[in-house]
């Protein structure tokens, strides 16, 4: 038993706590739950010291014996940060939900923490089979947050959630049984070895067929235009502790399993598919952010704009670059951070008011002078201000992508004067001009448990803004492997423009 | 020598203002802004006795920003003679204006957020003139945009000030969308961001390349230095506190793009394309704006204007090969156009907030202080010898003549238009009858110092500060004509712009409105600005966002790939329906679709074996 395996029980544990405790005392309920996150996030923390450099803390233990599948988990640089985030979104998502969440206190805090198991064990499986079953169980409390506690339209929001993600996984699941008819295993590691070996040969259809069948499920997810639109309606009905989970983490999932899948098994698919996906990232980045500028309501602008930042993630990763790859894994974990904090400061001004339409609202600044600061400071990061994070991965995913195809670079940062754009009109008219008779009678400032949730995340912004280097460096790590390997299984030879100046980029590494 | 210190006193004093000083009492804010700029000052004094002459670049490195790959950013600093005169005019022009603004915000609200705004400003400028590399420099570059939006905004209940914010942050995007544009170039091609690695490599690159990543730059300081095509933000940027007016948007940070082009002169120097672009842009810009200024009312606006034309005239100074000139002209412009934006603020201090010309007159004698320092402003701007501004812009004149004798001649009537439209407002406001209803009041000391102060750097400053000389081994020597006709004739065509301006508006103040009545043509197009903000929201802003709503978002996005998502929906239900009519639950129909199935299959079978 170690550290990661702890990460993956406690919230197990808390979750059956949660159904053991009686319905009445919701206030124990809410106390165990806060604890049980914040401890398992303590934990959690010990992960990011430990991973220097490859894969650490693993644990292989057979679960099933036919068909082979393993209890195996492990995490390298590029999952443990997002393991992270998870744990430390989830006690920021009890505190926000404290007075949010008034009926059916016991099943909210118990879904939440089978989501945390959910998102941790993604991020952790190392077991095709194992990844598969965390991916769906992710999936359900997630349908229940929406379907239960969401807005008017939750059930219809809810059921396309559900079958959008659903008819991805379908396909994954294909192909991960097609890879264990032809090797007679799920292990991850083991099939990276075959694949690089040369015992498991793929030919180029089939390779490209495995590769579409992953790449849609993760596409859905992330998610990729022309595939986004199940995201908005989750996101306007969601609570908000289950928009910040699915913003923050839940759409990482897509990205993760682009790196961690697609590149390094299929890597040949996926190069001939490059330029095709880059196109799409790039029409989603100004597409996103072009239909985020004229939303009405706050919290559909704000995950449409996850359309156009997820562009940026989608982007660094199809660049096959170390610096292209590199911000996108720290642009995942930057979105989580700014987006959450968006989708938590909409929960608060909601709280409020009672609306999530921006003509509700006007001259917040007067009545909530922190609540709009720190709404600012956000605003600032999620557009990309340098010294907050959002600017070190926007920079380096642009960065990257100038090296793969310089046009698809000048295309992609017309997101960032577009990204002005649309936050700075939401935030002039929300905050700014005089407050009208329901906004200065129901808005009040933030109080010392809203302080508390969203704090954490302002200084997150600016230290991952600052201090890269942090976080940056086992990250360089694991994406340095999934680039090598992506050179080691080219099976058929593919043109593509990106392919050039990847060896002038490798050659310049060493 | 710790060069962080410079920006870090700012910087302490935003978060002490800025977390504090909503409860703080007036004199612990006063005490934390200013004694935050004057050590910050102090501090700059110190590290250049430390350095000597400063002969060579002085570098610190503190820690790796960014790293990845061949990628590493580093957050370093760097000081060299350029940075040297750069760090005096901020520290040096922002403490006194930061003093001015205890008189000129005591009565307004939000007091401990103007100079908390104002402390985050002087940072991200310090930041951005200490800067070792590109990157670093694009963290001041945008901070002082975000500083400028804030400060544009900071009356937020006024919706013109927040759309005016909005305008310049976003029009400023725009131009730093060619700035990292150029950014991205230049690491692919040089490996690094590092001033000193670039410049010294960019000899013998291809001449294509520098001249893009010279006119990528160029857009950057475009939108910064508000020239033509992105200059529109500057004159709504007015609706900011005059104090703001005259530190961020004159003194400082507009000059921004200036000094990011002179401090890549090597690249423009080797990129002719870039650089002749830098100066004919600078040219229009200089004279455009001159013409628009020539009509303003509103005394901050004719003052804007006068800051896009000044600009752009080191711009040309830059363009035409006479960086240390252009930097010249940013030290006396910072002088004497601090001093105006101040004396402006002071006049609209007298008069309870009134900006309109028209409705001023006659204050020469009611608040003199104001009128004097005003007028010392106005005789440095108009290129009066010997005063400040007469020695840098004769020397961008005369380096210009040396490129091309018309940029000279386009230049020399801009100075004439320059001069006439600084004098138009000191008549209408100073000279005459008073014209309006308030009772004008000399402002405070704490005002007419800072103003004292400014009025001897604009009259002395050109002769004291000899910057050219300064800088002399850090650009390429500038070719210049020691023609004195061409001086004379500069000299000549800026009295003649004070001389019309007395004529019209104080011995024969009928003129200008029998010349409107017969020019009205051209008199409604200038006095409309040339309608330039209602081209670009009919041409742009209107488009973009009405395209976005009726095609993209409704048509797009609801009408076609959601509707084909539920349509897919709904069709797989309505399939689901009439596949459930096949499970009827009678044996009978189920064994008639076995037998049905069974022989579908034996013909699929014959018929591939019938292939095969």
């Amino acid at each position: 038993m170690n550290l990661l395996d702890l990460v993956l029980l406690l919230p197990l544990v808390g979750f059956l706590a949660g159904l053991v405790l009686p319905r009445a005392s919701e206030h124990l309920i809410r106390v165990s739950a806060l604890v049980f996150s914040l401890v398992t996030f303590g934990v959690s923390v010990g992960l990011g010291f430990g991973v220097r450099a490859g894969e650490q803390f693993v644990t292989d233990v057979p679960w099933i014996r036919s068909p082979n599948i393993h209890y195996h988990v492990s995490v390298d640089g590029l999952s443990v940060w997002l393991i992270i985030l998870s744990t430390f979104l989830t006690p920021i998502c009890v505190a926000i939900s404290w007075k949010y969440i008034q009926s059916r206190v016991k099943e909210f805090y118990a879904f939440l923490l089978l989501l945390e198991l959910g998102l941790v064990g993604v991020f952790a499986a190392q077991d095709l089979f194992l990844f598969y079953v965390f991916w769906e169980i992710s999936l359900v409390p997630m349908y229940f947050l929406i379907g239960i506690w969401g807005h008017e339209r939750r059930i219809y929001a809810a059921v396309k959630f559900f079958l959008y993600t659903m008819a991805g996984s379908m396909l994954m699941l294909a192909a991960i049984i097609f890879l264990y008819n032809r090797t007679g295993t799920f292990d991850y590691p083991g099939l990276m070895e075959m694949l690089s070996s040369g015992r498991l040969s793929l030919s180029g259809g089939e390779q490209m067929l495995l590769f579409l069948a992953f790449f849609i499920a993760f596409a859905i997810k992330v998610p990729l235009f022309p595939l986004h639109t199940w995201l908005p309606d989750a996101h306007v009905e969601a609570p908000t502790a289950g928009s910040v989970m699915l913003a923050s983490v839940m759409l990482k999932m897509g990205c993760y399993g682009l790196v961690r899948f697609c590149l390094p098994m299929f890597p040949g698919a996926a190069r001939s598919c490059a330029p095709w996906i880059a196109v799409l990232a790039i029409i989603g980045i100004i597409y996103g952010a072009l239909v985020a500028m004229v939303q009405p309501n706050m919290k559909k602008l704000v995950a449409y704009s996850s359309v156009s930042h997820l562009g940026f993630v989608v982007l660094g990763i199809f660049s096959f670059t170390q610096i292209g790859l590199d911000g996108a894994v720290y642009q995942m974990l930057n979105h989580g951070i700014s987006t959450g904090a968006l989708f938590i400061l909409v929960g608060y001004l909601y709280e409020r008011r009672h609306s999530l339409f921006i003509k509700d609202f006007g001259g917040v600044a007067t009545p909530a002078p922190w609540l709009s600061a720190i709404f600012l400071v956000t605003t600032l990061a999620s557009i990309g201000l340098p010294i907050l994070n959002n600017f070190v991965g926007e920079f380096m995913v642009l960065q990257g992508s100038a090296q793969a195809n310089y046009t698809w670079t000048v295309f992609a940062a017309l997101g960032v004067i577009l990204s002005a754009c649309y936050m700075l009109w939401l935030y002039q008219r929300v905050f700014y001009g005089a407050a009208g008779q329901e906004v200065s009678s129901h808005v009040h400032d933030l109080s010392a448990r809203e302080f508390a949730g969203i704090i954490p995340l302002v200084v997150m912004m600016v230290w991952m803004g600052v201090y890269s280097q942090s976080f940056l460096p086992p990250v360089s790590v694991a994406d340095g492997r999934v680039l090598d390997q992506t050179k080691v299984n080219v099976r058929f030879q593919v043109k593509t423009p990106a392919l050039k100046s990847q060896t002038a980029e490798v050659a310049r590494v060493r | 020598m710790q060069l962080w210190l410079i920006p870090a006193f700012p910087l302490a004093g935003f978060l002490i203002n800025g977390l504090l000083g909503r409860r703080a009492s007036k004199g612990f804010i006063n005490a934390v802004a200013i004694g935050s700029v004057l050590l910050s000052f102090a501090w700059v004094l110190k590290t250049i006795m430390g350095l000597g002459d400063v002969s060579s670049r002085y570098v610190e490195h503190y820690f790796t920003w960014i790293q990845s790959g061949a990628l590493q950013v580093n957050f370093d600093f760097a000081v060299d003679r350029l940075t040297v005169v750069m760090l005096l005019v901020v520290t040096g022009v922002g403490a006194l204006i930061h003093i001015y603004s205890v008189g000129y915000m005591g009565h307004e609200g939000g007091y401990y957020r103007f100079f908390a705004y104002l402390n985050l400003f002087m940072f991200f400028m310090l930041t951005l003139v200490l800067a070792a590399n590109y990157l670093v420099l694009f963290v001041g570059w945008e901070g002082v945009g975000l500083c400028s939006y804030l400060l544009i905004g900071f009356y937020f209940l006024r919706q013109s000030a927040t759309n005016a914010g909005n305008k310049a942050f976003i029009v400023n995007r725009i131009g730093d969308f060619g700035f990292s544009l150029a950014i991205f170039l230049v690491f692919l091609n040089f490996g690094t961001l590092d001033f000193g690695g670039v410049f010294a490599n960019v000899p013998g690159k291809p001449e294509t390349l520098l001249n893009t990543i010279g006119l990528l730059l160029l857009v950057g300081a475009c939108g910064k230095s508000a020239q033509i095509p992105l200059y529109v933000w500057l004159p709504d940027a007015m609706e900011g506190p005059t104090p703001v007016s005259a530190l961020i948007h004159a003194a400082t940070m507009v000059t921004a793009g200036v000094y990011m082009v002179a401090r890549s002169n090597v690249i423009y120097i080797h990129a002719p394309v870039a650089q002749e672009a830098v100066a004919l842009i600078g040219l229009a810009t200089a004279f455009f704006s001159a013409t628009i200024g020539l009509l303003q009312n509103d005394i901050k606006k004719i003052f804007a204007y006068s800051t896009v034309s000044q600009l752009g005239y080191m711009f040309v100074g830059a363009g035409v090969g006479a960086f240390s000139a252009g930097i010249y002209h940013l030290v006396t412009h910072a002088f004497f156009k601090a001093l105006l934006f101040l004396g402006s603020g002071s006049v609209i201090h007298a008069l309870s907030g009134e900006q309109d010309v028209r409705r001023m007159g006659g204050l020469a004698k009611k608040i003199p202080w104001t009128f004097w320092t005003m007028l010392c402003a106005a005789v440095a701007i108009a290129g009066v010898p010997p005063f400040s501004g007469f020695y840098s812009k004769d020397m961008i004149l005369a380096a210009a003549y040396q490129r091309a004798p018309w940029i000279y001649w386009v230049g020399a009537i801009t100075a004439g238009l320059t001069a006439f439209y600084v004098f138009r407002a000191i008549f209408l406001a100073f000279f005459g009858a008073y014209r309006g209803h308030e009772h004008p009041h000399e402002s405070p000391p704490v005002m007419i110092l800072p103003l004292a102060a400014l009025a001897f750097l604009s009259l002395a400053g050109g002769f004291l500060f000899d910057v050219p000389q300064f800088l002399e081994r850090l650009f390429p020597p500038i070719e210049e004509s020691h023609d004195v006709t061409l001086v004379a004739v500069s000299v000549a065509i800026g009295l003649a712009g004070i001389g019309l301006a007395a004529l019209f508006y104080v011995v024969k103040p009928s003129l200008p409105d029998s010349l409107a009545a017969s020019f009205s043509g051209v008199y409604k197009l200038i006095y409309n600005k040339y309608f330039v903000d209602e081209i670009y929201d009919a041409a742009v802003v209107k488009p973009v966002v009405n395209g976005s709503r009726s095609l993209l978002w409704k048509g797009v996005d609801v009408g076609l790939i959601d509707a084909g998502v539920n349509g897919l929906g709904w069709s797989a239900r309505g399939i689901g329906g009439i596949l459930r009519l096949l499970q009827s639950g009678s044996i009978r129909s189920y064994a008639t679709w076995v037998v049905f199935g069974s022989v579908v299959l034996m013909v699929a079978m014959a018929m591939a074996g019938g292939v095969r």
